[in-house]
């Protein structure tokens, strides 16, 4: 799905400042994501990519500024308004984070016993069914945490962020630690989980690949701001220096002739 | 956008059609179960359906798979099924959940409940052979990696000994003391109370040094300790073992078990007849405070009875056993961390595990203690 211009932002950054102590990791930040596209976020690590995510989805507080999901504003994690706007939103831990002492199933199940009144088996078949859009085998459902493998776990928390048919998805690292097949199996796997149901992908990612592949967008953060956002070939022409060693660098070149 | 889910079925002869309308979406699920039930025996009633979706204002997953499940009902059934009017938004979406839930779930295999409760039974019994062999491993390399020492005493991890002693014996001195304190004020107060009647409160005394010296100070000392530091060792070489620390340790050619669990029950060993002692102490002077308020003892006829009533004899009984408790609280503690397995509550149950069985270990142990000193005149 292509983004339009008309369509009314998803999620709306306004003057966002976060720090820990005396330093500031987001400084004045404005970011628009619109509804239906798939945006890349990159920057330096530690340079406050996973901060700017973890601040709109309400983990860390912020100092200032102004976060709308959806068309709402957006408090903290323990706000009641935004436990409300949860329902519309999953996130794809780093890790996963799935619950370790559930199986499979009962972590895709998770969101939905504690949202809605379905029965048990309505509930199996849905969790099933989202484990097989992710990619994986209903006999895995039975399966604990422990027993997954690391790209398994990223689908099956990809599955928990799912369970709920959210508007928007936050994925954090989604290709992080795994090889370069499976990487692109998740992207493709993204991309055509965009499509089918429509979601606004916020990604935060290092992967060059990903960011062409499927990003729509690629927003560059760097001194606490966004630098530089657009369809990835702008970025490539972007001025900014940050910009210019991230997608031009020694290690980008290697990777990408025909990019540069 | 959000409207009231509908599902109008309107037969024509034969012919069924449904016609889905409104937000078919995870928030309307009860509706939306009812709805498909209450249209499910229409199906089967009917020779042929027609499935119209021009109507749906809304569609996610769980209402697409709802109308799927209609879909195979009508199709299993032998009916002619004909979907028409499907947005070209939610196409995809109907496509893939066309592909899901293919494979018929396999009912978990009936077991006989006599079975079933044997065989855990057995499972345990099997286990509790298991542990016994656990705790001897842990033992031997615990001796093995001693010998390790002995050859080359500057394998010691001198350093994490004693920080170790520092974290479960100087820091575990206040909350030892006030226990044993306390401990020591009940005894003699339940001794001046019941022994007043017929007048052998200076007994007392005697009660409260020998109880206190030979079995209790050292028993409560190592129940406390096993609470405190056991439960702290299994969880911390538990999420060690979770996180891969461990696997590193040994990948790096060192042996987790000379540089974790070694110092960690040296620690123990030496903490523990420290822990007793002036655990001991504190219930002597507990006893010593109830005395001389409740019982009306002056301190110097305390102190002249307790010289009279106990020697060194019921003092070494005690401290005796003091490391080998710790011995004891320190391989379980270690061995069930070991074990952990990659979840959460596994950390939780072993850590549990160690402090039961320690307990448990230690009051056995004092028991065979309790044989072994009558049978040498102790």
């Amino acid at each position: 799905m292509m983004p339009q211009a008309e369509q009314p932002a998803a999620i709306r950054v306004r003057d966002l400042v976060v720090g820990f102590g005396r330093q500031v990791v987001i400084d004045h930040l404005s970011l628009d994501v619109r509804k239906g596209e798939i945006l890349g976020l990159v920057g330096a690590s530690g340079g406050g990519k996973s901060v700017l995510m973890r601040t709109i989805i309400g983990l860390i507080p912020r100092r200032s500024g102004t976060i709308e999901v959806l068309g709402r504003p957006v408090g903290g994690v323990r706000n009641r308004r935004t436990q409300n706007i949860a329902g519309q939103w999953g996130i794809l831990f780093q890790q996963g984070a799935l619950f370790s002492s559930l199986t499979v199933r009962q972590n895709v199940q998770f969101p939905l016993r504690e949202n809605l009144v379905l029965s048990e088996e309505l509930m199996d078949e849905i969790a099933i069914a989202k484990l097989e859009m992710v990619g994986l085998a209903p006999e895995d459902a039975d399966k604990f945490p422990s027993e997954l493998s690391g790209g398994m776990i990223k689908r099956v928390a990809l599955a928990r962020a799912l369970a709920l048919d959210p508007q928007i998805v936050f994925l954090d690292e989604p290709t992080s630690g795994l090889d370069p097949i499976a990487a692109g199996d998740f992207d493709a796997l993204i991309a055509t989980l965009q499509k089918t149901l429509g979601l606004t992908v916020f990604m935060v990612t290092h992967d060059l690949a990903s960011l062409n592949t499927v990003c729509d967008r690629v927003a560059a953060l760097a001194d606490g701001k966004i630098v530089a956002i657009g369809p990835m070939r702008e970025l490539l022409q972007s001025e900014h220096p940050w910009v210019r060693a991230y997608f031009h660098g020694k290690r980008s070149r290697m990777l990408q002739p025909q990019a540069s | 956008m959000a409207s009231e889910p509908l599902l109008t079925a309107t037969s024509a002869g034969e012919l069924l059609e449904l016609r889905p309308r409104g937000s078919w979406t995870a928030s309307r699920v009860t509706t939306l179960e009812s709805l498909a039930a209450a249209a499910a025996p229409a199906i089967d009633r009917a020779k042929s359906v027609k499935l119209d979706l021009a109507d749906l204002s809304e569609l996610d997953t769980l209402g697409a798979w709802l109308l799927e499940k209609l879909f195979r009902r009508a199709v299993s059934a032998g009916h002619r099924v004909d979907v028409t009017g499907v947005a070209a938004n939610y196409a995809g979406l109907i496509e893939e959940v066309r592909q899901v839930n293919r494979q018929s779930r396999l009912p978990p295999p009936a077991r006989n409940p006599v079975v079933a409760r044997l065989g855990e039974i057995g499972r345990s019994a099997s286990g509790a052979t298991e542990d016994v062999a656990a705790f001897l491993q842990m033992l031997g390399s615990l001796f093995v990696a001693m010998l390790g020492v002995v050859r080359r005493p500057r394998s010691l991890r001198i350093t994490s000994a004693v920080y170790q002693l520092y974290r479960v014996g100087w820091q575990a001195i206040p909350i030892i003391v006030l226990i044993m304190f306390l401990i020591g004020a009940i005894i003699a107060q339940q001794g001046f109370f019941h022994f007043r009647r017929f007048g052998a409160e200076s007994y007392t005394v005697d009660m409260v040094g020998i109880l206190v010296l030979r079995e209790l100070g050292v028993l409560i000392v190592a129940i406390m300790v096993a609470g405190r530091s056991g439960s702290a060792y299994t969880a911390e070489l538990g999420s060690m073992k979770m996180r891969e620390e461990i696997d590193a340790l040994s990948t790096m050619g060192l042996d987790p078990i000379e540089v974790l669990i070694l110092p960690r029950v040296i620690a123990l060993v030496c903490a523990l007849p420290i822990l007793t002692f002036i655990g001991v102490m504190a219930a002597l002077y507990g006893g010593g405070l109830v005395a001389q308020f409740y019982g009306d003892m002056s301190p110097a006829i305390y102190i002249a009875r307790l010289h009279d009533a106990i020697s060194v004899a019921h003092f070494k009984v005690g401290i005796i056993k003091a490391p080998f408790m710790a011995l004891v609280i320190g391989i379980v503690a270690c061995s069930e961390g070991l074990r952990v397995k990659g979840s959460a509550e596994s950390l939780g149950r072993q850590t549990t595990t160690s402090v039961v069985k320690s307990i448990f270990l230690v009051i056995v142990l004092d028991g065979l203690f309790a044989v072994f000193f009558a049978s040498i005149g102790m």
